[in-house]
């Protein structure tokens, strides 16, 4: 009982007292990440977790390729762009919503990846695409294992200053070395062909005709489906546990043996290797990796998708991956609609999401995945006081 | 060495904008405890607003005038209204909120005043001093930048230690509970720290922006060098800042000096400063105690 109320109070108690609860309370932009616990006993799903998981991502796979299949191909670039923000806000879900460590260098990170895979990618013989990737996870992981060394010792705003230098310092180094890594212009990537089997799947589904852009969406749902599934099974784990610990009681969880550094930057690490991931994914989807993809305003737009979704949760993370994708046309269209030319008509996205965060932070810090489960437990707790009291 | 001497100079008079950048970042982090990501993005707000005055016809006094009592304004409105609602609350719901201000208002500017490049006027010369038979790299405007931030400094050392309204101010950060029970309005002394950093912030982009082209992401860099140049002083301290202004400025003037190719590492070179320095000395290089847990 006071198990179930604990969430709602401490966002009550957040907005109506302000400075007290800072020190004791929960961050409250993360108390949404706290996933129901009892709620579960009437779920028609699995009791364990793994199969739970499993079957989610099965769900989850069918209804790819059904979504992908029944939308026309301009849907289906959109939905290649979808996956690696998804990805990406996937990663920084997992550091900001579960170890409360924020980072405005993912967009960096992402770089990394992308540019790794573009250099692999333009050898005469490129390897396989899974290795590939894989390189691109590797390299991203190194670059973030560093900065998490970094970042271990360093809160809330140090932490975002650093990063933000990151953000803003590393797409320097493509200018730099501008003959390995073709400086402003950046480098073109060759993406590889679809398999054959791939070809023959597609017709075998819906007899669509299996493009080139239809294969690196369902490239990217791949990478994503698998990325989710671990992620999930990270965040339910002893180290998704530990991880909440560190972020919300730092004293007790040092108390209780935990090295808060090692397990900072171990987030900082497996968020990295999402980002390397999501940058691959990206220079295979966009066909080029060039430091104006990678701008401060990709990493803040990350940011906005973590936060409006609720940080900590994968769900949100995906929903607010959606808004980053089908937000800008609709904008676009809007701004063009008042007047304004397309440059500035492409200037409301940006001017959106830095509204939508700002807001965001003054009524609902736990997003809408956040906000909303926290509703629906308010309501489940009072209807079981109300059903105790009367009996 | 004449090279030398040169990039002295120019690292100097660099370090000098970096140092007032920083300041306003301390100004605020001092009294509300939050680094302010959107001072970038606010002082690129009023040196747009400065570049259409001058552009209209108006003079660069009337429109220097103008920018900083629009950013006065622009940090007291931001302040009371998307601040107070999240000072005091949890440090990422804080850091959040600037970041949106941060990404808002760039955005705001370029719908306003376009994303194009626009060269922006300097009040004096761009020609170096002549020194016996060579010309130095200290020219008229870098003299006007470097005594512009030092009057600005001076007025603030004057404003807190020799006024009542400044010591109020000094009061509220140090201890906003006590000084409310004495009868100090705290609140509008946030607004006013704003305010007033808001304006320093606004000079320092007003005066980096002279002879060069302003776009509305111009000041990204910028935001950059003056959290560097902030931390390096230590967040917590005024002194600090500005010697850290400095010592950021003389640095990145030599890498881009002396490196092949170094203007392009300038931003990796804040980067690795940074870090060094977050990691061997948190608390900045003029840390007295150990470093606070923000």
């Amino acid at each position: 009982m006071s198990d179930l109320q604990s969430p709602a109070n401490t966002t009550a108690e957040g907005r109506t007292t302000g400075s007290k609860t800072a020190e004791e309370a929960p961050t409250e932009a993360t108390a949404g990440a706290d996933q129901p616990t009892a709620s579960r006993r009437r779920s028609l799903l699995p009791q364990s977790t793994l199969l739970r998981h499993l079957l989610v991502l099965l769900l989850a796979a069918v209804g790819a390729v059904v979504l992908l299949e029944i939308t026309d191909p301009f849907t289906n670039s959109q939905l290649a762009t979808l996956t690696y923000y998804a990805i990406a806000a996937g990663g920084l879900t997992v550091l900001t919503g579960m170890n409360g460590q924020i980072s405005l260098g993912h967009g960096a990170l992402m770089a990394v990846g992308a540019y790794t895979t573009a250099l692999f990618l333009s050898a005469d013989e490129p390897l396989p695409l899974p290795l590939i990737l894989l390189a691109a996870i590797v390299t991203a992981t190194a670059v973030g294992a560093l900065v998490g060394v970094a970042a271990a010792r360093l809160h809330g705003p140090y932490l975002a200053g650093a990063t933000l230098a990151l953000a803003v310092g590393l797409p320097g180094l493509a200018i730099y070395f501008h003959d390995v890594l073709g400086g402003e212009q950046g480098m073109r990537v060759r993406a590889p062909r679809a398999p054959e089997a791939f070809e023959s799947f597609i017709s075998a589904v819906s007899g669509n005709s299996a493009t080139n852009t239809k294969w690196l969406a369902y490239l990217g749902a791949i990478c994503l489906l698998i990325t989710y599934f671990l992620l999930a099974n990270l965040i339910r784990s002893r180290i998704g546990r530990t991880w909440r610990a560190v972020r919300d009681q730092e004293v007790a969880a040092e108390l209780a043996g935990i090295n808060l550094g090692a397990w900072r930057v171990l987030a900082f690490v497996v968020s990295a290797a999402a980002a390397g991931l999501a940058g691959g994914v990206l220079a295979l989807v966009v066909r080029l990796a060039a430091p104006s993809g990678f701008t401060l305003v990709l990493s803040l737009a990350l940011l906005t998708a973590i936060v409006i979704g609720g940080l900590g949760s994968l769900l949100g993370a995906l929903l607010g991956s959606a808004l980053l994708v089908f937000l800008p046309p609709f904008v676009t269209d809007l701004g063009a609609g008042w007047g304004l030319d397309n440059t500035e008509a492409a200037q409301l996205a940006p001017f959106v999401y830095g509204v939508v965060l700002i807001v965001a932070m003054i009524f609902a810090p736990a997003g809408v995945v956040g906000t909303l489960r926290m509703r629906w437990l308010t309501r489940q707790a009072k209807r079981s006081a109300a059903q105790s009291s009367r009996g | 060495m004449q090279y030398f001497v040169n990039v002295t100079l120019t690292g100097l008079t660099e370090g000098m904008v970096y140092s007032a950048f920083a300041l306003a970042l301390v100004l605020i982090w001092r009294s509300t405890r939050i680094v302010n990501f959107a001072q970038g993005s606010m002082a690129a707000a009023t040196t747009f607003i400065a570049l259409a005055l001058i552009q209209a016809g108006q003079s660069y006094w009337v429109a220097l005038i103008v920018a900083l009592l629009s950013g006065l304004l622009l940090g007291a409105i931001i302040e009371r209204v998307v601040i107070r609602p999240v000072e005091g609350g949890p440090e990422l719901n804080a850091v959040i909120v600037t970041l949106g201000l941060f990404v808002a208002i760039q955005a705001a500017i370029a719908i306003v005043f376009g994303s194009a490049f626009q060269s922006f006027p300097t009040p004096f010369g761009l020609e170096g001093f002549q020194v016996g038979d060579n010309r130095i790299a200290l020219t008229p405007n870098s003299v006007w930048v470097i005594a512009a931030v030092l009057v600005t400094m001076a007025l603030l050392v004057v404003l807190f230690r020799f006024t009542r309204i400044g010591l109020a101010m000094r009061a509220s950060a140090f201890g906003q509970e006590v000084a409310r029970l004495l009868g100090v309005r705290v609140g509008r002394m946030l607004t006013l720290g704003w305010a007033l950093a808001a304006v320093v912030g606004s000079l320092a982009g007003l005066l980096i922006a002279g002879g060069e082209f302003v776009y509305p992401a111009y000041m990204d860099s910028l935001i950059v060098f003056g959290f560097v140049a902030a931390v390096l002083g230590g967040l917590d301290s005024p002194i600090g800042a500005i010697v850290g202004g400095l010592i950021l400025g003389l640095a990145l003037s030599y890498v881009s000096g002396y490196v092949e190719r170094g203007s392009a590492l300038v931003n990796v070179a804040a980067l690795v400063i940074l870090m060094v320095v977050l990691l061997v000395r948190p608390g900045g290089l003029f840390a007295s105690s150990t470093a606070r847990r923000a």
